[in-house]
Protein backbone atom coordinates (compact mmCIF):
# COMPACT_ATOMS: atom_id res chain seq x y z
CA UNK A 1 0.00 0.00 0.00
CA UNK A 2 1.14 3.81 -0.89
CA UNK A 3 1.51 5.78 2.21
CA UNK A 4 1.20 9.25 0.31
CA UNK A 5 -0.96 9.62 -3.36
CA UNK A 6 -1.68 12.70 -4.50
CA UNK A 7 -3.59 13.59 -7.80
CA UNK A 8 -3.19 16.56 -9.44
CA UNK A 9 -2.69 17.95 -6.17
CA UNK A 10 -2.63 22.55 -6.72
CA UNK A 11 -2.46 25.00 -4.42
CA UNK A 12 -2.91 28.69 -5.43
CA UNK A 13 -2.02 32.51 -3.33
CA UNK A 14 -4.07 34.71 -5.29
CA UNK A 15 -2.92 34.65 -8.95
CA UNK A 16 0.30 32.60 -7.84
CA UNK A 17 0.42 29.17 -8.55
CA UNK A 18 2.33 27.58 -5.47
CA UNK A 19 1.94 23.68 -6.77
CA UNK A 20 0.82 22.64 -9.80
CA UNK A 21 -0.86 19.61 -10.37
CA UNK A 22 1.87 17.09 -8.46
CA UNK A 23 0.72 14.10 -8.61
CA UNK A 24 3.04 11.36 -6.87
CA UNK A 25 3.37 8.00 -4.64
CA UNK A 26 5.20 7.41 -1.48
CA UNK A 27 5.52 3.43 -0.98
CA UNK A 28 5.47 2.48 2.78
CA UNK A 29 8.15 2.25 4.67
CA UNK A 30 9.85 5.01 1.93
CA UNK A 31 12.45 7.23 2.82
CA UNK A 32 11.19 10.02 0.06
CA UNK A 33 13.05 13.13 -0.71
CA UNK A 34 11.52 16.61 -1.97
CA UNK A 35 14.21 18.07 -3.24
CA UNK A 36 13.49 22.29 -5.18
CA UNK A 37 15.16 25.49 -4.36
CA UNK A 38 13.46 27.93 -2.00
CA UNK A 39 9.97 28.71 -2.96
CA UNK A 40 9.54 25.96 -5.66
CA UNK A 41 6.42 24.80 -3.11
CA UNK A 42 7.55 22.08 -0.69
CA UNK A 43 6.42 23.87 2.22
CA UNK A 44 2.93 24.16 0.58
CA UNK A 45 2.53 20.49 -0.45
CA UNK A 46 3.63 19.27 3.07
CA UNK A 47 1.08 21.60 5.04
CA UNK A 48 -1.52 20.37 2.16
CA UNK A 49 -0.55 16.58 3.17
CA UNK A 50 -0.65 17.95 6.62
CA UNK A 51 -4.10 19.34 6.39
CA UNK A 52 -3.07 22.94 7.22
CA UNK A 53 -3.80 24.21 4.49
CA UNK A 54 -6.40 23.20 1.90
CA UNK A 55 -5.86 22.72 -1.90
CA UNK A 56 -7.27 24.48 -4.45
CA UNK A 57 -7.91 21.52 -6.28
CA UNK A 58 -6.82 18.21 -6.37
CA UNK A 59 -6.85 15.19 -3.96
CA UNK A 60 -4.19 13.44 -2.14
CA UNK A 61 -4.47 10.42 0.93
CA UNK A 62 -2.28 9.98 3.40
CA UNK A 63 -1.98 6.75 5.65
CA UNK A 64 -4.92 5.80 3.39
CA UNK A 65 -7.18 8.55 3.89
CA UNK A 66 -8.26 11.77 2.50
CA UNK A 67 -6.53 14.86 3.62
CA UNK A 68 -9.83 17.26 2.78
CA UNK A 69 -12.63 14.65 4.07
CA UNK A 70 -10.59 12.51 6.63
CA UNK A 71 -8.55 15.29 8.34
CA UNK A 72 -8.37 13.97 11.91
CA UNK A 73 -7.79 10.54 10.59
CA UNK A 74 -4.90 11.98 8.51
CA UNK A 75 -4.11 13.75 11.14
CA UNK A 76 -3.47 10.63 13.74
CA UNK A 77 -1.20 9.25 11.63
CA UNK A 78 1.08 11.59 10.82
CA UNK A 79 4.09 12.85 12.66
CA UNK A 80 5.64 16.27 12.12
CA UNK A 81 8.81 17.93 12.66
CA UNK A 82 8.78 22.05 11.26
CA UNK A 83 10.87 24.55 9.52
CA UNK A 84 10.52 26.38 12.71
CA UNK A 85 11.05 24.80 16.19
CA UNK A 86 7.57 24.17 17.63
CA UNK A 87 8.42 23.68 21.33
CA UNK A 88 7.43 24.99 24.67
CA UNK A 89 10.61 27.17 25.71
CA UNK A 90 9.13 26.99 29.17
CA UNK A 91 8.74 23.53 29.95
CA UNK A 92 11.04 20.66 30.07
CA UNK A 93 11.32 17.93 26.90
CA UNK A 94 9.89 15.59 29.19
CA UNK A 95 6.58 17.86 29.53
CA UNK A 96 6.79 18.42 25.52
CA UNK A 97 6.66 15.23 25.01
CA UNK A 98 4.00 14.25 27.98
CA UNK A 99 1.87 17.17 26.28
CA UNK A 100 2.36 15.46 23.04
CA UNK A 101 1.13 12.39 24.28
CA UNK A 102 -2.10 13.51 25.75
CA UNK A 103 -2.74 15.71 22.37
CA UNK A 104 -2.53 12.03 20.85
CA UNK A 105 -4.31 10.36 23.24
CA UNK A 106 -1.76 8.14 23.74
CA UNK A 107 -1.95 6.24 27.29
CA UNK A 108 0.23 7.17 29.83
CA UNK A 109 1.82 3.81 30.71
CA UNK A 110 2.78 3.60 26.49
CA UNK A 111 3.58 7.02 26.91
CA UNK A 112 6.58 6.56 29.79
CA UNK A 113 7.61 3.27 27.91
CA UNK A 114 7.87 5.19 24.57
CA UNK A 115 9.10 8.43 25.96
CA UNK A 116 12.10 6.69 27.45
CA UNK A 117 13.08 4.98 24.29
CA UNK A 118 12.96 7.88 21.92
CA UNK A 119 14.74 9.87 24.30
CA UNK A 120 17.37 7.53 24.61
CA UNK A 121 17.98 6.79 20.86
CA UNK A 122 18.11 10.98 20.07
CA UNK A 123 20.60 10.71 23.07
CA UNK A 124 18.76 13.19 25.00
CA UNK A 125 17.97 10.80 27.84
CA UNK A 126 20.42 12.94 30.16
CA UNK A 127 18.42 16.03 29.21
CA UNK A 128 15.23 14.78 29.98
CA UNK A 129 13.94 17.05 32.38
CA UNK A 130 15.89 19.90 31.44
CA UNK A 131 13.87 23.14 30.63
CA UNK A 132 13.59 23.21 25.99
CA UNK A 133 14.75 26.86 26.44
CA UNK A 134 18.18 26.07 27.59
CA UNK A 135 18.98 23.78 24.30
CA UNK A 136 21.12 23.88 21.45
CA UNK A 137 19.34 24.28 17.84
CA UNK A 138 20.47 20.49 17.32
CA UNK A 139 18.68 19.25 20.41
CA UNK A 140 15.75 20.97 20.02
CA UNK A 141 15.67 19.15 16.48
CA UNK A 142 16.39 15.72 17.98
CA UNK A 143 13.50 16.72 20.45
CA UNK A 144 10.89 17.44 17.75
CA UNK A 145 12.49 14.04 15.65
CA UNK A 146 11.68 11.79 18.82
CA UNK A 147 7.84 13.59 19.52
CA UNK A 148 7.17 13.51 16.21
CA UNK A 149 7.53 9.69 16.44
CA UNK A 150 6.06 9.49 19.82
CA UNK A 151 2.22 8.50 18.51
CA UNK A 152 3.97 6.19 16.24
CA UNK A 153 2.79 7.82 13.20
CA UNK A 154 2.57 5.66 9.65
CA UNK A 155 4.47 8.84 7.76
CA UNK A 156 6.63 11.34 9.29
CA UNK A 157 7.07 14.47 7.58
CA UNK A 158 10.27 16.52 7.95
CA UNK A 159 10.08 20.13 6.25
CA UNK A 160 13.90 21.33 5.80
CA UNK A 161 15.35 19.07 9.16
CA UNK A 162 18.43 20.29 8.96
CA UNK A 163 18.22 24.22 7.86
CA UNK A 164 20.48 26.68 10.05
CA UNK A 165 22.28 23.83 11.73
CA UNK A 166 25.90 23.68 11.44
CA UNK A 167 26.95 20.65 9.08
CA UNK A 168 28.19 18.57 12.20
CA UNK A 169 24.95 19.04 13.51
CA UNK A 170 23.56 18.28 10.47
CA UNK A 171 24.96 15.43 9.66
CA UNK A 172 24.31 14.10 13.83
CA UNK A 173 20.48 14.76 12.89
CA UNK A 174 20.69 12.49 9.90
CA UNK A 175 21.92 9.28 11.38
CA UNK A 176 19.43 10.07 14.11
CA UNK A 177 16.99 10.07 11.60
CA UNK A 178 18.09 7.22 9.73
CA UNK A 179 18.31 4.95 13.04
CA UNK A 180 14.68 6.11 13.94
CA UNK A 181 13.36 5.32 10.41
CA UNK A 182 15.08 1.63 10.75
CA UNK A 183 13.97 1.21 14.09
CA UNK A 184 10.46 2.33 13.49
CA UNK A 185 9.87 1.08 9.98
CA UNK A 186 8.08 4.65 9.26
CA UNK A 187 7.91 6.04 5.95
CA UNK A 188 9.64 9.38 6.17
CA UNK A 189 8.82 12.37 3.06
CA UNK A 190 11.21 15.34 4.04
CA UNK A 191 11.81 18.54 2.17
CA UNK A 192 15.67 20.04 1.53
CA UNK A 193 17.21 21.91 -0.73
CA UNK A 194 20.74 20.36 0.45
CA UNK A 195 21.67 18.00 -2.62
CA UNK A 196 23.67 16.09 0.06
CA UNK A 197 20.77 15.38 1.89
CA UNK A 198 18.75 14.58 -0.95
CA UNK A 199 21.13 11.84 -1.52
CA UNK A 200 19.90 9.37 1.13
CA UNK A 201 16.85 9.44 0.02
CA UNK A 202 14.90 6.17 -1.86
CA UNK A 203 13.93 8.39 -4.10
CA UNK A 204 13.50 11.86 -4.83
CA UNK A 205 10.99 13.94 -6.66
CA UNK A 206 12.49 17.15 -7.82
CA UNK A 207 10.45 20.15 -8.08
CA UNK A 208 10.93 23.44 -9.17
CA UNK A 209 8.01 26.74 -9.77
CA UNK A 210 5.73 24.31 -8.29
CA UNK A 211 5.95 21.32 -11.20
CA UNK A 212 7.57 18.17 -10.37
CA UNK A 213 9.87 17.83 -13.27
CA UNK A 214 11.81 14.51 -12.36
CA UNK A 215 10.78 11.33 -9.99
CA UNK A 216 13.48 8.53 -9.37
CA UNK A 217 15.80 7.01 -7.21
CA UNK A 218 19.25 8.85 -6.87
CA UNK A 219 20.60 6.42 -9.71
CA UNK A 220 18.73 6.34 -12.16
CA UNK A 221 18.65 10.13 -12.00
CA UNK A 222 22.66 10.75 -12.13
CA UNK A 223 22.11 7.95 -14.93
CA UNK A 224 20.04 10.52 -17.08
CA UNK A 225 23.44 11.85 -16.93
CA UNK A 226 25.51 10.22 -19.72
CA UNK A 227 28.91 9.20 -17.57
CA UNK A 228 31.43 11.47 -16.54
CA UNK A 229 30.82 15.74 -16.08
CA UNK A 230 34.00 17.90 -16.76
CA UNK A 231 33.84 21.46 -15.95
CA UNK A 232 36.14 24.23 -17.24
CA UNK A 233 37.17 27.60 -16.58
CA UNK A 234 38.04 29.86 -19.10
CA UNK A 235 39.20 33.45 -19.36
CA UNK A 236 35.81 33.55 -21.08
CA UNK A 237 33.04 31.29 -20.71
CA UNK A 238 30.60 31.64 -23.19
CA UNK A 239 33.29 31.72 -26.34
CA UNK A 240 34.84 28.70 -24.93
CA UNK A 241 31.47 26.91 -25.03
CA UNK A 242 30.77 28.04 -28.47
CA UNK A 243 33.88 27.00 -29.90
CA UNK A 244 33.12 23.62 -28.61
CA UNK A 245 30.08 23.43 -30.03
CA UNK A 246 31.23 24.01 -33.02
CA UNK A 247 34.99 22.39 -33.36
CA UNK A 248 33.62 19.03 -31.70
CA UNK A 249 29.70 18.74 -31.42
CA UNK A 250 29.11 19.14 -27.78
CA UNK A 251 26.36 20.63 -25.92
CA UNK A 252 28.33 22.88 -23.51
CA UNK A 253 26.43 24.91 -20.41
CA UNK A 254 27.69 28.18 -19.07
CA UNK A 255 27.17 27.64 -15.10
CA UNK A 256 28.29 30.48 -12.64
CA UNK A 257 31.00 27.41 -11.85
CA UNK A 258 32.24 27.51 -15.17
CA UNK A 259 31.32 25.35 -18.63
CA UNK A 260 29.88 22.29 -17.86
CA UNK A 261 30.28 19.04 -20.49
CA UNK A 262 28.78 15.92 -20.01
CA UNK A 263 30.32 12.97 -22.03
CA UNK A 264 30.38 8.99 -21.76
CA UNK A 265 34.07 9.06 -21.44
CA UNK A 266 35.89 12.02 -19.57
CA UNK A 267 39.08 10.84 -19.37
CA UNK A 268 39.46 10.70 -23.31
CA UNK A 269 37.20 13.67 -24.15
CA UNK A 270 39.91 16.27 -21.87
CA UNK A 271 42.90 15.79 -25.00
CA UNK A 272 40.65 16.72 -27.37
CA UNK A 273 39.36 19.85 -25.70
CA UNK A 274 42.51 21.12 -25.31
CA UNK A 275 43.36 20.70 -28.85
CA UNK A 276 40.27 22.78 -29.69
CA UNK A 277 41.69 25.80 -28.26
CA UNK A 278 44.88 25.51 -30.46
CA UNK A 279 43.17 27.38 -33.13
CA UNK A 280 45.12 30.46 -32.90
CA UNK A 281 41.99 32.82 -33.05
CA UNK A 282 41.99 36.19 -31.49
CA UNK A 283 42.34 37.25 -28.11
CA UNK A 284 43.49 33.65 -27.31
CA UNK A 285 41.18 31.82 -24.84
CA UNK A 286 43.25 30.86 -21.77
CA UNK A 287 41.86 27.50 -20.13
CA UNK A 288 42.28 28.66 -16.27
CA UNK A 289 41.38 24.55 -14.89
CA UNK A 290 39.81 21.65 -15.93
CA UNK A 291 38.48 18.99 -13.61
CA UNK A 292 36.39 15.86 -13.95
CA UNK A 293 33.40 13.86 -11.69
CA UNK A 294 30.46 11.74 -11.71
CA UNK A 295 27.60 12.88 -11.95
CA UNK A 296 26.25 15.10 -8.77
CA UNK A 297 22.17 15.23 -8.42
CA UNK A 298 23.25 19.46 -8.76
CA UNK A 299 24.47 18.38 -12.83
CA UNK A 300 20.80 16.96 -12.87
CA UNK A 301 18.89 19.94 -11.27
CA UNK A 302 21.25 22.00 -13.78
CA UNK A 303 20.49 19.93 -16.61
CA UNK A 304 16.66 20.01 -16.02
CA UNK A 305 15.97 23.38 -14.67
CA UNK A 306 19.08 25.03 -16.60
CA UNK A 307 19.59 26.66 -13.44
CA UNK A 308 22.02 25.46 -9.97
CA UNK A 309 20.34 25.19 -6.24
CA UNK A 310 22.67 27.83 -4.36
CA UNK A 311 22.25 28.83 -1.38
CA UNK A 312 22.72 32.37 -1.85
CA UNK A 313 19.21 31.69 -3.22
CA UNK A 314 17.70 31.82 0.33
CA UNK A 315 14.57 34.38 0.34
CA UNK A 316 14.05 37.46 2.99
CA UNK A 317 12.01 35.11 5.17
CA UNK A 318 14.68 32.05 5.38
CA UNK A 319 17.03 34.70 6.46
CA UNK A 320 14.52 36.25 8.35
CA UNK A 321 14.16 32.74 10.08
CA UNK A 322 17.97 31.86 10.70
CA UNK A 323 18.60 35.29 12.53
CA UNK A 324 15.78 34.40 14.63
CA UNK A 325 17.15 31.39 15.33
CA UNK A 326 20.73 32.85 16.23
CA UNK A 327 18.88 35.11 18.59
CA UNK A 328 16.90 32.20 20.00
CA UNK A 329 19.72 29.96 20.70
CA UNK A 330 21.31 31.77 23.73
CA UNK B 1 -14.62 12.69 25.96
CA UNK B 2 -11.77 13.33 23.20
CA UNK B 3 -12.84 16.67 23.55
CA UNK B 4 -12.84 17.44 26.77
CA UNK B 5 -9.65 15.48 27.07
CA UNK B 6 -8.29 18.38 24.62
CA UNK B 7 -9.65 21.28 26.53
CA UNK B 8 -8.11 19.59 29.59
CA UNK B 9 -4.58 19.37 27.85
CA UNK B 10 -4.71 22.81 26.59
CA UNK B 11 -5.62 24.14 30.52
CA UNK B 12 -3.09 21.65 32.05
CA UNK B 13 0.14 23.58 29.65
CA UNK B 14 -1.25 26.40 30.73
CA UNK B 15 -1.24 26.04 34.58
CA UNK B 16 1.84 23.81 34.21
CA UNK B 17 3.46 27.11 32.38
CA UNK B 18 2.06 29.29 34.91
CA UNK B 19 3.36 27.00 37.88
CA UNK B 20 6.57 26.92 36.34
CA UNK B 21 7.34 30.40 36.52
CA UNK B 22 7.69 31.76 39.85
CA UNK B 23 9.57 34.49 39.10
CA UNK B 24 6.05 35.91 37.12
CA UNK B 25 3.98 34.82 40.12
CA UNK B 26 5.94 36.95 42.30
CA UNK B 27 7.15 39.91 39.95
CA UNK B 28 3.04 39.84 39.39
CA UNK B 29 2.56 40.84 43.09
CA UNK B 30 4.18 43.95 42.95
CA UNK B 31 2.38 46.16 40.86
CA UNK B 32 -1.19 45.35 42.84
CA UNK B 33 1.03 45.57 46.20
CA UNK B 34 2.75 48.78 44.73
CA UNK B 35 -1.04 50.40 43.84
CA UNK B 36 -2.62 48.85 47.11
CA UNK B 37 -0.13 50.19 49.31
CA UNK B 38 1.62 53.51 47.73
CA UNK B 39 -1.93 54.71 46.13
CA UNK B 40 -4.20 53.25 48.95
CA UNK B 41 -2.54 55.24 51.71
CA UNK B 42 -1.49 58.20 49.55
CA UNK B 43 -5.27 58.95 48.78
CA UNK B 44 -7.25 57.48 51.66
CA UNK B 45 -7.17 61.38 53.56
CA UNK B 46 -7.56 63.18 50.92
CA UNK B 47 -10.46 61.63 49.53
CA UNK B 48 -11.90 60.52 52.93
CA UNK B 49 -14.48 63.14 53.06
CA UNK B 50 -16.01 61.78 50.07
CA UNK B 51 -16.13 58.23 50.79
CA UNK B 52 -19.13 57.83 53.15
CA UNK B 53 -16.87 56.80 56.16
CA UNK B 54 -15.72 53.97 53.93
CA UNK B 55 -11.87 53.63 54.05
CA UNK B 56 -10.58 53.78 50.76
CA UNK B 57 -8.02 51.42 50.91
CA UNK B 58 -10.77 49.11 51.95
CA UNK B 59 -12.50 50.43 48.84
CA UNK B 60 -9.58 50.27 46.63
CA UNK B 61 -9.03 46.93 47.29
CA UNK B 62 -11.47 44.78 45.47
CA UNK B 63 -10.40 47.13 42.50
CA UNK B 64 -7.31 46.15 42.54
CA UNK B 65 -8.04 42.41 42.82
CA UNK B 66 -9.67 42.73 39.36
CA UNK B 67 -6.98 44.56 38.31
CA UNK B 68 -4.70 41.48 38.49
CA UNK B 69 -7.78 39.38 37.25
CA UNK B 70 -7.78 41.07 33.86
CA UNK B 71 -4.49 41.54 33.23
CA UNK B 72 -3.92 37.93 33.91
CA UNK B 73 -6.27 36.42 31.89
CA UNK B 74 -5.67 38.97 28.85
CA UNK B 75 -1.91 38.27 28.61
CA UNK B 76 -2.68 34.31 29.03
CA UNK B 77 -5.09 34.98 25.99
CA UNK B 78 -2.43 36.43 23.99
CA UNK B 79 0.01 34.01 24.39
CA UNK B 80 -1.90 32.25 21.57
CA UNK B 81 -0.06 35.46 19.39
CA UNK B 82 3.32 34.17 20.92
CA UNK B 83 2.70 30.59 20.55
CA UNK B 84 1.81 31.28 16.55
CA UNK B 85 4.88 33.24 16.41
CA UNK B 86 6.78 30.91 17.78
CA UNK B 87 5.22 27.78 16.38
CA UNK B 88 3.94 25.70 19.48
CA UNK B 89 0.76 26.54 18.07
CA UNK B 90 1.23 24.30 14.82
CA UNK B 91 1.97 21.43 17.09
CA UNK B 92 -1.43 22.09 18.62
CA UNK B 93 -3.07 22.64 15.02
CA UNK B 94 -1.87 19.21 13.61
CA UNK B 95 -3.20 17.21 16.36
CA UNK B 96 -6.09 15.63 15.80
CA UNK B 97 -7.82 17.69 18.18
CA UNK B 98 -10.86 19.73 17.71
CA UNK B 99 -10.32 23.56 17.29
CA UNK B 100 -13.08 24.58 19.07
CA UNK B 101 -11.66 22.43 21.99
CA UNK B 102 -8.69 24.82 21.95
CA UNK B 103 -9.81 27.45 22.02
CA UNK B 104 -12.11 26.48 24.92
CA UNK B 105 -9.07 24.84 26.72
CA UNK B 106 -7.10 28.55 26.37
CA UNK B 107 -9.78 30.07 28.08
CA UNK B 108 -10.39 27.66 30.70
CA UNK B 109 -6.45 28.21 31.30
CA UNK B 110 -6.59 32.19 31.39
CA UNK B 111 -9.67 31.77 33.73
CA UNK B 112 -7.71 29.14 35.99
CA UNK B 113 -4.50 31.42 35.66
CA UNK B 114 -6.07 34.65 36.46
CA UNK B 115 -8.24 33.24 39.60
CA UNK B 116 -4.96 31.95 41.21
CA UNK B 117 -3.48 35.11 40.55
CA UNK B 118 -6.70 36.47 42.46
CA UNK B 119 -6.04 34.25 45.25
CA UNK B 120 -2.59 35.50 46.06
CA UNK B 121 -3.62 38.89 46.05
CA UNK B 122 -6.38 38.23 48.47
CA UNK B 123 -4.04 37.18 50.66
CA UNK B 124 -3.21 40.84 50.58
CA UNK B 125 -6.22 41.58 52.48
CA UNK B 126 -5.41 42.10 55.68
CA UNK B 127 -2.91 44.78 55.08
CA UNK B 128 -5.46 46.60 54.59
CA UNK B 129 -8.19 45.60 56.78
CA UNK B 130 -9.96 43.72 54.85
CA UNK B 131 -11.04 40.23 56.01
CA UNK B 132 -13.48 37.58 54.42
CA UNK B 133 -15.53 34.64 55.66
CA UNK B 134 -15.11 31.28 54.10
CA UNK B 135 -18.94 31.86 51.87
CA UNK B 136 -17.13 35.28 50.78
CA UNK B 137 -14.17 33.64 49.78
CA UNK B 138 -16.17 30.86 47.80
CA UNK B 139 -18.37 33.62 45.78
CA UNK B 140 -15.14 35.70 44.90
CA UNK B 141 -13.90 32.77 43.51
CA UNK B 142 -16.76 32.38 41.59
CA UNK B 143 -17.01 36.10 40.53
CA UNK B 144 -13.69 36.00 39.74
CA UNK B 145 -13.62 33.09 37.34
CA UNK B 146 -16.63 34.45 35.60
CA UNK B 147 -14.52 37.86 35.28
CA UNK B 148 -11.40 36.05 34.09
CA UNK B 149 -13.73 33.53 31.51
CA UNK B 150 -14.72 36.93 30.11
CA UNK B 151 -11.73 38.97 29.57
CA UNK B 152 -9.67 35.99 28.14
CA UNK B 153 -12.50 35.70 25.43
CA UNK B 154 -11.82 38.62 24.92
CA UNK B 155 -7.95 38.60 24.62
CA UNK B 156 -9.05 35.38 21.84
CA UNK B 157 -11.27 37.33 19.99
CA UNK B 158 -8.44 39.96 19.74
CA UNK B 159 -5.85 37.87 19.23
CA UNK B 160 -7.26 35.28 16.53
CA UNK B 161 -6.47 37.21 14.25
CA UNK B 162 -3.31 38.73 15.00
CA UNK B 163 -0.13 38.40 13.30
CA UNK B 164 1.79 40.45 15.39
CA UNK B 165 2.74 41.07 19.16
CA UNK B 166 2.97 44.96 18.10
CA UNK B 167 -0.68 44.95 17.06
CA UNK B 168 -1.39 43.55 20.40
CA UNK B 169 0.28 46.17 22.48
CA UNK B 170 -2.00 48.85 20.36
CA UNK B 171 -5.05 47.29 21.67
CA UNK B 172 -3.52 47.22 25.54
CA UNK B 173 -3.71 50.66 25.25
CA UNK B 174 -6.50 51.69 23.76
CA UNK B 175 -9.03 49.09 24.89
CA UNK B 176 -7.63 47.57 27.89
CA UNK B 177 -6.32 50.55 30.06
CA UNK B 178 -9.66 52.83 29.68
CA UNK B 179 -11.82 49.52 29.74
CA UNK B 180 -10.15 49.19 33.55
CA UNK B 181 -9.96 53.14 34.01
CA UNK B 182 -13.51 53.36 33.51
CA UNK B 183 -14.69 50.15 35.60
CA UNK B 184 -14.66 51.76 38.71
CA UNK B 185 -12.01 50.05 40.35
CA UNK B 186 -10.20 53.13 41.29
CA UNK B 187 -12.79 55.40 42.34
CA UNK B 188 -16.59 55.24 42.84
CA UNK B 189 -19.16 55.83 39.61
CA UNK B 190 -21.06 58.09 41.25
CA UNK B 191 -20.68 61.91 40.16
CA UNK B 192 -18.67 61.31 37.48
CA UNK B 193 -19.74 62.95 33.86
CA UNK B 194 -22.25 61.27 31.62
CA UNK B 195 -20.16 60.16 29.04
CA UNK B 196 -18.06 58.43 31.45
CA UNK B 197 -21.22 57.08 32.89
CA UNK B 198 -22.17 55.34 29.52
CA UNK B 199 -19.01 54.31 28.76
CA UNK B 200 -19.00 52.40 32.05
CA UNK B 201 -22.43 50.94 31.13
CA UNK B 202 -21.03 49.31 28.10
CA UNK B 203 -17.84 48.03 29.92
CA UNK B 204 -17.82 44.47 30.97
CA UNK B 205 -15.69 44.68 33.89
CA UNK B 206 -17.63 47.49 35.57
CA UNK B 207 -20.05 44.59 36.49
CA UNK B 208 -17.22 42.10 37.31
CA UNK B 209 -15.76 45.35 39.91
CA UNK B 210 -18.72 46.15 41.51
CA UNK B 211 -20.11 41.96 42.08
CA UNK B 212 -16.54 41.66 43.60
CA UNK B 213 -16.56 44.81 45.73
CA UNK B 214 -20.30 44.03 46.74
CA UNK B 215 -19.14 40.66 47.54
CA UNK B 216 -15.47 42.03 49.49
CA UNK B 217 -17.02 44.66 50.87
CA UNK B 218 -20.20 43.56 52.51
CA UNK B 219 -20.18 42.64 56.41
CA UNK B 220 -17.13 44.92 56.69
CA UNK B 221 -18.75 48.72 55.72
CA UNK B 222 -22.44 49.52 57.05
CA UNK B 223 -25.18 48.40 54.58
CA UNK B 224 -26.82 51.38 53.99
CA UNK B 225 -23.10 53.27 52.80
CA UNK B 226 -22.31 49.81 50.87
CA UNK B 227 -25.46 50.72 49.11
CA UNK B 228 -24.46 53.82 48.41
CA UNK B 229 -20.92 52.23 46.57
CA UNK B 230 -23.07 49.31 44.97
CA UNK B 231 -23.87 50.05 41.44
CA UNK B 232 -26.15 47.16 40.24
CA UNK B 233 -27.82 44.63 42.13
CA UNK B 234 -25.79 41.39 41.97
CA UNK B 235 -28.17 39.47 39.55
CA UNK B 236 -27.58 42.06 37.29
CA UNK B 237 -23.76 41.85 37.13
CA UNK B 238 -24.00 38.29 37.32
CA UNK B 239 -26.36 38.24 34.07
CA UNK B 240 -24.10 41.14 32.27
CA UNK B 241 -20.97 39.34 32.58
CA UNK B 242 -22.20 35.83 31.09
CA UNK B 243 -24.03 37.79 28.44
CA UNK B 244 -20.01 39.64 27.53
CA UNK B 245 -18.67 36.60 28.11
CA UNK B 246 -20.89 34.70 25.02
CA UNK B 247 -21.01 37.82 22.93
CA UNK B 248 -17.11 37.45 23.36
CA UNK B 249 -16.40 33.61 23.13
CA UNK B 250 -19.05 32.63 20.74
CA UNK B 251 -17.05 35.12 17.86
CA UNK B 252 -13.64 34.59 19.40
CA UNK B 253 -14.44 30.31 19.11
CA UNK B 254 -15.35 30.77 15.72
CA UNK B 255 -12.73 32.92 14.08
CA UNK B 256 -9.99 30.99 15.94
CA UNK B 257 -11.74 27.81 14.01
CA UNK B 258 -11.54 29.42 11.17
CA UNK B 259 -7.71 30.56 11.04
CA UNK B 260 -5.62 28.18 8.30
Amino acid sequence: MNAIETERLTRRFGDFVAVREVSFAVRAGELFAFLGPNGAGKTTTINMLCTLLRPTSGTARVGGHDIVREPDAVRRRIGLVFQDPSLDDRLTAWQNLRFHAMLYDVPRRVFEERARRLLDLVELTDHAHQEVGTFSGGMKRRLELARGLLHEPKVLFLDEPTLGLDPQTRRHIWDYILRLRDSEGTTVFFTTHYMDEAERADRIAIIDHGRIIALDTPENLKATIGGDVILMRTSDDARAAARLQEALGLEPRVTWEGVLIEVARGDQMIPRLLEAFRDGAEPPLIVHSISLRRPSLEDVFIKLTGRAIREEEASPLDRMRLSRRLWSRR
Amino acid sequence: MAFLKAVYTIWYRDLLRFLRDRSRIVSSLGQPLLFLIVFGNGLAPAVAAGMGGVDFRAFLFPGILSMAVLFTAVFSAVSIVWDREFGFLKEVLVAPVSRTAVALGKVAGGSTTAMIQGLLIMLLAPLVGVRFTPSQVITLIFMMILVAATMTSFGILVAARMRSMEGFHMIMNFLLMPMFFVSGAFFPLRQVPLWMEWLARVDPLTYGVDAIRQTALRGLVPEPVLQVLVLHPMEVNLIALIAFWMLFLVPAVWLFRKTE
